[in-house]
């Protein structure tokens, strides 16, 4: 061991570790309260939100909340179901598609050789530093020209090419030999054929990560709802769970802490069951 | 590989189509825009400079509000959120798996709570009466007597959004930097050891930060992005653009609040391309810090 004493991923427990825990839990405690409270607080019934002294943890969990969430819903013009129907098709969709353009651009990127590769990474390099919102006028714009406003696609085009997928997922993919590839191409394997029985098994972990942060750009997205969108028929679930939050009463409180609750509750089980993928991927993360 | 001509630019087309469309047009339309006059309804018109002249000259909420609160902003959500992940990876990186695993899901998962699920959370514990967490532990603790109403206090606004996005900001680059420290060659440490490092802190600045600096500086960038993206923090609490006395008003604000409101599209555009530089520019000094090209 090293005598510095810093000990990556050891096995045992050892006394050394006491003193980053002593840190880690309480950093972690503050990190994960917001969230606990937001968990108790939707299955809070009614007298429990008013209560005075506010409780942090609920005693009486009801479904109240919920049942709240769906019933006023059922009166407007629009049921819930529709924007949960929108929701799912625009996010399955997005995950699909950037997943698709990303694995084989990054497989181009990584393994073929062409004139622009390298000036194509570079620009995909400074595209990480790119902040949406700061364009959304000139989007607009695109999108109108296009004639897609207030259609599906107005949800899903924008969102495809995301510059931190393809990186990810090429620099995953610089990490398959290219013995595995010469070998194919020998046996009479054509371009396609690599990619859809070498490149797309061997990245699966790059896979589960591009598709997590597909999902949480596109499952919790306002913007395309608010700016893209004009009929109600054609919006999706967050922007529907935004107008119920801003009621400000604590009827409207609960309601909201159930709402918060669908919209996160699919991002950390989807995170949970890939993070040794996530894990994975991120080993070849860096930028050179 | 070996392909003929035509094969690499099929299988890049695709995203570079989308990537044409939804990012490089709009940010050149962007700057196009930021050199006229144009309110989205007539043809825009050309006015060189004026939009950026009065951007930095005359426009006091700008000058007063919104660029110090941007730079104080994105400083410490930025650089010190950067360190500060950093340091709890370095940390969990020496724990046994089953612990770091679950500690670090629980300090990634605010992260995961964009939009809705994170306005409706902060929300509750600011409630501005004395059924709100903060305000009741806080007056339990004898800090304060009277209930805050934190979103309508200027005091107390930008801080809370400081705090906020601080604790949704070990994302993907938390995540990168700690995958790095992991994977680490051991044998560093104990040659290190050999050649006279004697304590932790120079293991981190002679072994460790120099072997994973390509983690280094994506965290960086995914950081400053981040820190740059968490700008409707502010917005969101409040629920007003903008926010009360432009407490916390940010430049992602006040592009919307010129866009959207005011339909001044080329003052909009100017404020954007503005912020995409300053982006540019503190990660450029990323990259001059990690960048392992040029040893």
């Amino acid at each position: 061991m090293a005598v510095g004493g810093t000990k990556v991923n050891p096995k045992k427990f050892h006394k050394n570790q006491i003193p980053l825990y002593l840190y880690l839990i309480p950093i972690a405690i503050f990190m994960g309260a917001p969230i606990i409270y937001i968990i108790n607080h939707a299955f809070k019934p009614m007298d429990e939100l008013f209560a005075f002294p506010p409780r942090f943890f609920v005693s009486h969990p009801s479904l109240v909340n919920f049942r709240n969430l769906f019933q006023t819903t059922a009166g407007a013009s629009i049921p819930i179901s529709r924007y949960i129907f929108n929701s799912l098709v625009v996010t399955l969709a997005v995950v699909f598609l950037s997943i698709l353009i990303s694995t084989m651009a990054g497989f181009a990127l990584s393994k073929m050789d062409f004139k622009l590769k390298g000036p194509v990474f570079e620009v995909n390099n400074i595209a990480l530093m790119f902040v949406a919102t700061a364009v959304t006028i000139p989007r607009y714009l695109t999108i109108n020209t296009l004639g897609i406003l207030d259609t599906y696609l107005a949800h899903i085009l924008p969102l495809i090419a995301m510059p931190v997928c393809l990186f990810l997922i090429k620099q995953f993919i610089d990490g398959v030999p290219n013995s595995l590839i010469e070998a194919a191409q020998l046996e009479g394997a054509g371009s396609f054929t690599i990619y859809r029985k070498i490149i797309l098994p061997l990245t699966k972990p790059a896979i589960a990560t591009g598709a997590i942060l597909a999902f949480q750009s596109v499952w919790t997205n306002v913007e395309t709802s608010n700016l893209f969108t004009s009929s109600e028929g054609i919006r999706t679930l967050p922007f529907y769970m935004n107008t119920l939050t801003s009621v400000g009463t604590v009827q409207g409180q609960g309601m909201a802490a159930a709402a918060a609750l669908i919209m996160f509750i699919p991002n950390l089980l989807l995170f949970i069951i890939m993070q040794s993928s996530v894990m994975n991927t991120m080993a070849y993360s860096g930028i050179k | 590989m070996r392909t003929d001509k035509k094969t690499p630019y099929l299988f890049l087309a695709p995203y570079l189509v989308l990537f044409l469309i939804f990012i490089i047009i709009p940010t050149v339309m962007a700057i196009g825009l930021s050199f006229t006059n144009y309110n989205a309804v007539q043809t825009p018109q050309f006015v060189g400079l004026t939009n950026y002249i009065n951007l930095f000259t005359q426009d006091t909420i700008f000058l007063q509000y919104v660029l110090p609160n941007t730079i104080l902003f994105a400083v410490i959500v930025g650089p010190v959120g950067y360190l500060l992940a950093f340091f709890l990876a370095w940390s969990l990186s020496q724990l046994t798996r089953l612990p770091r695993t679950i500690l670090a899901l629980i300090i990634y998962s605010p992260s995961m709570t964009m939009g809705v699920a994170m306005t409706v959370m902060w929300r509750v514990v600011f409630l501005g009466d004395q059924s709100g967490i903060a305000n009741y532990v806080l007056t339990q603790l004898g800090v304060i007597t009277e209930p805050i109403v934190w979103m309508l206090n200027t005091q107390y606004i930008l801080p809370i959004v400081i705090i906020v996005a601080l604790w949704s900001s070990m994302g993907v680059g938390f995540l990168a930097m700690l995958a790095g420290l992991l994977n680490v060659n051991a044998e560093l440490y104990e040659a290190g050891a050999i050649d006279g490092i004697r304590n932790r802190v120079q293991e981190v600045f002679y072994i460790t930060i120099p072997s994973m600096k390509p983690q280094m500086l994506f965290g960086a960038v995914m950081s400053v992005v981040g820190a740059f993206q968490a700008g409707n923090i502010g917005v969101m609490l409040t629920g007003s653009n903008p926010t009360p006395q432009y407490a916390a008003q940010l430049m992602v604000n006040h592009i919307d609040d010129y866009g959207f409101t005011r339909y001044e599209m080329g003052y909009a555009a100017a404020v954007s391309v503005s912020l995409l530089a300053l982006i540019y520019v503190f990660s450029f000094v990323a990259r001059k810090l990690f960048s392992a090209k040029d040893e």
